[in-house]
């Protein structure tokens, strides 16, 4: 039986400020899948990404990616894992072509083999005139595809997306959708946060909605959507698509 | 056909929480570390190798030969060649401290582009050995330069080559693993600008770079007997000139017994993610 991409047991995080961030979230992500993990700013999505790709510490629980437990087996689980995070992170003195081909090195694939695939995630995303400029030049689109493209160069299983199109314009949007659809149809699974709901509902096959540090619902889109109730809004108020509604009345105070 | 990190994993991984990552790719996580900051060393040479070229040439001039020439001998020796090891010695902890702590809290505070590696399968003591080996560099590198400088001044002699270089290696390496634990550590600019100032720079000054701590009154001899540049001067000295205030061994055995409780603070730093993570 496949091992599920992701799996998340009874996550709990307090920050030292004594913010409570998660309560108990316990989450699936079947291997193959395209996730989406929604909810309004502070619920906690970024904190579930920090903790399952080590950048933030978890209070208690257990995560697994792929069979490989990031507490007892952290370097073996964080092969599997591409991570575009939701701010720019990159050194903006340093060339995309450095940046990226630096990023395979930590993960251990020599430059005879990270150069090759470097010059073809940078090409695959448009950004092969830039790849000798200083990353600090690039536009803001341009960006968001470098960190793509740094995400990828290990070819992991397991690519998360932290609102990986906040700020793009729709018809940058819209490439980095098929360049998304066609990793999933190669077997990458992916778990994506996002604020453009339609983008989830375009994309994904099961979601999950966090709201204060809790799961509030979670299931295939389809699920999901039969949670709608066609009388919304009652008072005939302007009407979104499906998902926003069902996001709205699940994360509502 | 070229082989995914996960098949690396798979052919070489022996199950253990320790060795993880086969052999050949952490030699390839630490050379690309080690790449990046040597490559960013030489890039802004001007901000690396200069200064401390530009300083040691003051050094030389003012105390070396100026107030120097109205000195007597020291142990025999001139005060210029007095003081050339501990200058040179100077240049390389300062440019090794300064090169971990700068280059690791830079990328931890500003760009925060540390996550690259973090995010990554690269265990702690790769990390560890990659930015303390940058360090090393260029602190070495440095220090050859300065002793370059030096001819012009006063032709120093070379007693013990293999104790100066085992000295030259020690000094980069503590202060590189230092600056290390000062760059994980730090929580704001100030944090990496005070330790230099108001640690680093006295130890230097009262660690034996200008005089014999034999002339010192016992409770000044005391201090300096804690300072650990002390017996870095004093073995590095000894290597040039063949005489030291304290013997080579507890100089040698003070020096590792650091270099251990360094590298043990640095590990669980980042093992924990104190100063790193939330």
């Amino acid at each position: 039986m496949n091992e599920p991409a992701l799996t998340i047991n009874n996550l709990t995080k307090t920050y030292a400020s004594g913010t409570v961030a998660l309560q108990g979230v316990s989450l699936t992500i079947p291997a193959g899948d395209f996730f989406a993990l929604l909810g309004p700013n502070g619920a906690g999505k970024t904190t579930i990404i920090g903790i399952v790709t080590g950048l933030v510490n978890k209070t208690s629980g257990d995560i697994k990616v792929f069979g490989d437990d990031i507490t007892t087996s952290p370097e073996k689980a964080k092969t599997h894992i591409g991570l575009v995070g939701q701010e720019v992170n990159f050194n903006p003195f340093e060339k995309p072509f450095d940046i990226i081909v630096n990023q395979a090195g930590y993960y251990g694939i020599p430059r005879s083999i990270a150069i090759p695939r470097a010059e073809k995630l940078l090409k695959d995303l448009g950004l092969h005139e830039k790849r000798d400029q200083r990353a600090m030049t690039l536009s803001g689109g341009m960006k968001r595809r470098l960190m793509i493209a740094r995400a990828l160069v290990h070819e992991p299983k397991f690519l998360i997306l932290d609102e990986p199109t906040a700020g793009v314009d729709v018809e940058l949007r819209r490439s980095m959708w098929e360049y998304l659809k066609g990793l999933t149809a190669k077997g990458v699974t992916i778990l994506l946060t996002t604020h453009y709901l339609e983008e989830a509902e375009q994309l994904c096959k099961h979601v999950a909605i966090i709201n204060k540090g809790s799961i509030v619902a979670s299931g295939t889109m389809a699920e999901i959507l039969a949670m709608h109730d066609d009388n919304d809004p009652k008072d005939g108020a302007y009407r979104a698509g499906k998902l926003e509604e069902v996001f709205i009345k699940l994360t509502q105070n | 056909m070229a082989r995914t990190a996960q098949e690396n994993l798979k052919k070489y991984s022996l199950n253990s929480r320790k060795i993880n990552m086969p052999l050949k790719s952490t030699w390839t996580s630490f050379y690309t570390i080690l790449r990046k900051d040597v490559v960013r060393i030489f890039r802004i040479w001007p901000q690396t190798f200069l200064p401390s070229i530009v300083t040691s040439v003051l050094y030389f001039l003012v105390f070396g030969t100026i107030i120097g020439s109205q000195l007597g001998d020291f142990n025999g020796v001139s005060y210029i060649h007095f003081i050339i090891p501990g200058l040179v010695l100077l240049a390389v902890v300062t440019n090794a401290f300064t090169n971990t702590a700068s280059t690791f809290f830079q990328a931890k505070f500003f760009s925060r582009n540390i996550d690259e590696i973090l995010v990554s399968p690269t265990p702690p003591w790769v990390i560890i050995g990659g930015f303390v080996a940058g360090g090393m560099v260029r602190g070495i590198l440095v220090g050859l330069l300065v002793l370059t400088v030096s001819v012009f001044f006063a032709l120093p002699p070379l007693m013990h080559p293999f104790v100066i270089l085992l000295f030259l290696i020690l000094s980069s390496m503590i202060f590189a693993l230092a600056g290390l634990v000062n760059g994980i550590y730090a929580k704001s600019f100030d944090g990496i600008t005070i330790i230099p100032t108001f640690v680093l720079t006295p130890l230097i000054y009262l660690g034996g770079v200008f005089y014999s701590v034999a002339s010192l009154p016992a409770i000044f001899k005391g201090f300096t007997l804690v300072n650990p540049i002390f017996y870095l001067v004093n073995g590095f000295r000894y290597g040039f000139l063949g005489f030291s205030d304290v013997s080579l061994s507890l100089s040698i055995s003070v020096l590792l017994a650091l270099t251990a409780i360094l590298i043990a603070i640095n590990w669980y730093l980042l093992r924990t993610g104190l100063g790193l993570k939330q």
